[in-house]
């Protein structure tokens, strides 16, 4: 029973984690932009979570439009100034400038708020509340409201890239630039659209981590990137839904080796991950290679 | 030039610098003995500085040979660097001296870097970058389950214990400038070789030198092997310096801080340039040392810096000052004289990113 226990809560991670992932393979699969700073930008989508509900007072679930949508127009105006300068002079130069965002971003956090841990909606009855299956199998509402809303936001995004105008713009953008601004798209503004809704996610990621655990100036990159990278490169890079699969294969990889032994957690989802890229490095769900 | 001249080739000159080599290969000389000699008359204070920067200064290097030369981006160099500390720790343990052991640690983090290469090397640019963080996060969580090298706490470093402690800082201080020197002159002869033309042609035209039947992957895999040999010395050097090996808590070798320190202080100093790192290593250095009393701003100062150096002078600083004064003090690449052309030369507009503009000797 504990085993089936794992296996269902590793699913409902799995959740979390295509959250986590699923702002970095949009940028990718738009702008080919590989954002080393996607983790501490969902962890200051946490903090902001956090000061605005110290700061107003609201119910912590009013946090979350406000959250979003700061991150969205954080999203639009860091991809219009520093990511597209960037992106304009190469690869090489988008990743160093995303990965001293990286290092600046998780240093600050550290500086102004110390290395304190800090939870978001603490003490909350949605947060603890729980139903059991069985005598053994006790499952968090959040959870599945987190799993819920990922299945959400992944329909939504899906519904908006193939069906909105500005999806349909941002597809054109991504698979052909030139024609596309021969068009008369303005690919810059279509890659700050593409951001602001990438961002959007990641501030779910953020406040979603910051329900189920809590978050600190680390927690961008030692969990948040790194588990939405293995989530990625699981499920295949550049697919959507491959990132729910991933990360509910890395979730449940995790929860099994957790069972086998605690200290086992997060070796448990790197090695499912490196198998992964052994096998079949052009992911599970891909169809031919491309790497 | 024209065609006709080219085809003649009577006229051309086809040197490696602008000035006279010999003058900087003697500089280089005096440079050396006289960092060789500073034990004798700094201070041990100053000393451990200097150790500071030579760890940077190698790390700089190798970071510049991966990004700046061969185009591969590691965030996960730390990797190395923490394997470099261990395997200065573990025949420590056994009773080697850790100095002694130098080689050991470079020779193993070079070995290591082989079946991660035969890993990583299916990812490519971005998401070759944050798999190496990923390899290096569980390389590190590998190493803190292993209890009987201090498991997640680390351990004192043994074998070094009753030795004076300005000697000890002194040796410390040598053992660094050797691994600095023979991480540079590594990569200074690695670019001089044929790889240094093979990694040219990757650079300036992947498709088209994989076509002329370069052989890229292991051009690329070599040097991601040295670079980690070298980041494995220089671990094993601060191992020897702090005394103490730390895996993950603050200040770790495994902490993903070192290789920011290598990344900025490469960008700062100028990618593509082996004079850039020694350059960026020595901002490094003022800044860390006037602002480290204010915790993580030197961090967050440098990354500033990095981020607005990439944007507005990629070539970084020694590239500003090259392109001024058109010094070169390690000339990897080829220079071109023009027929009857002696002194002036004026930069042509289309030179490569990182170096002059080479000409192929051969044509």
């Amino acid at each position: 029973m504990a085993w089936v226990n794992a296996v269902i809560q590793g699913i409902l991670t799995g959740g979390l984690y295509a959250l986590f992932a699923c702002g970095l393979s949009l940028m990718f699969g738009v702008m080919k932009v590989v954002n080393l700073a996607h983790g501490d930008l969902a962890t200051v989508a946490g903090y902001i979570g956090v000061g605005v509900i110290a700061a107003t007072h609201m119910p912590f679930l009013w946090s979350v439009p406000v959250v979003v949508l700061a991150m969205a127009v954080l999203g639009y105006v860091l991809q219009r100034s520093m990511i597209q300068a960037a992106i304009s002079r190469g690869e090489l130069i988008t990743l160093i400038v995303t990965f001293g965002l990286s290092i600046v971003i998780e240093n600050g956090l550290l500086q102004f708020f110390s290395a304190d841990t800090r939870g978001i909606g603490v003490g909350s009855s949605l947060i603890s509340a729980s139903f059991s299956i069985g005598s053994q199998i006790q499952i968090a509402w959040l959870d599945v409201v987190i799993f819920g809303l990922a299945v959400v936001v992944l329909l939504g995004l899906q519904f908006f890239l193939s069906a909105s105008k500005y999806g349909r713009l941002i597809r054109a953008v991504a698979d052909d630039r030139e024609a596309a601004q021969l068009s008369g798209a303005d690919y810059r503004h279509v890659f700050g659209i593409a951001a602001a809704v990438a961002f959007g996610t990641v501030a779910l990621a953020g406040i979603s981590y910051g329900m189920t655990t809590v978050i600190a100036p680390t927690t961008g990159t030692d969990t948040i990137l790194l588990f939405a990278f293995a989530a990625v490169v699981i499920g295949g890079l550049g697919s959507l839904w491959g990132t729910l699969i991933g990360g509910i294969v890395l979730g449940v990889a995790q929860q099994i080796g957790a069972q086998i032994n605690i200290s086992y957690e997060l070796l448990a989802g790197y090695v499912v991950f490196l198998a992964v890229l052994v096998i079949r490095p052009q992911g599970l769900t891909a169809r031919r290679s491309e790497s | 030039m024209t065609d006709a001249t080219a085809r003649s080739g009577k006229n051309l000159k086809v040197t490696r610098s602008r000035r006279n080599v010999a003058w900087t290969g003697i500089g280089t000389v005096i440079v050396v003995a006289v960092l060789f000699v500073f034990p004798f008359y700094i201070s041990s204070g100053t000393l451990g500085i200097m150790v500071q920067a030579l760890v940077v200064l190698t790390l700089a290097s190798m970071w510049n040979l991966l990004a700046g030369y061969a185009g591969l981006v590691s965030v996960g160099q730390q990797a190395f660097f923490g394997l470099g500390a261990y395997f200065i720790l573990i025949p420590a343990m056994h009773g080697l001296s850790p100095f002694a052991s130098l080689p050991i640690a470079a020779i193993a983090a070079g070995v290591a870097a082989f079946p991660l290469w035969w890993l990583l090397s299916r990812l490519r640019t971005g998401y070759f970058a944050i798999a190496t963080w990923v390899m290096a996060s569980a390389i590190a969580l590998l190493i803190e389950q292993i209890q009987s090298i201090g498991g997640g706490t680390g351990m004192p470093l043994p074998g070094l214990t009753g030795w004076d402690p300005a000697v000890l800082t002194a040796y410390t201080y040598w053992a660094a400038l050797a691994v600095a020197v023979l991480a540079i002159g590594t990569v200074y002869f690695l670019l001089r070789s044929r790889i240094g033309l093979v990694l040219t042609a990757i650079r300036d035209d992947e498709r088209a030198a994989r076509s002329s039947g370069v052989k890229v992957g292991i051009a690329r895999m070599l040097v991601f092997v040295v670079a980690a040999a070298g980041c494995g010395a220089a671990g094993g050097v601060l191992a020897i310096d702090l005394l103490q090996v730390v895996p993950t808590t603050s200040g770790g070798v495994f902490s993903v801080q070192w290789t920011a320190i290598m990344a900025f202080a490469a960008i700062i100093g100028g990618l593509g340039t082996i004079e850039g790192p020694i350059v960026g290593t020595a901002v490094y250095m003022v800044l860390q040392q006037t602002l480290q009393s204010h915790n993580a701003w030197y961090l967050i100062i440098l990354g500033l810096v990095a981020i607005g150096v990439a944007l507005f002078a990629r070539r970084g600083l020694w590239g500003l000052l090259d392109e001024k004064f058109n010094i070169r003090l390690f000339p990897v690449g080829y220079y071109l004289w023009a027929p009857g052309e002696t002194r002036r030369w004026r930069r042509n507009g289309s030179a490569g990113a990182g170096r002059p503009a080479k000409a192929d000797a051969s044509s």
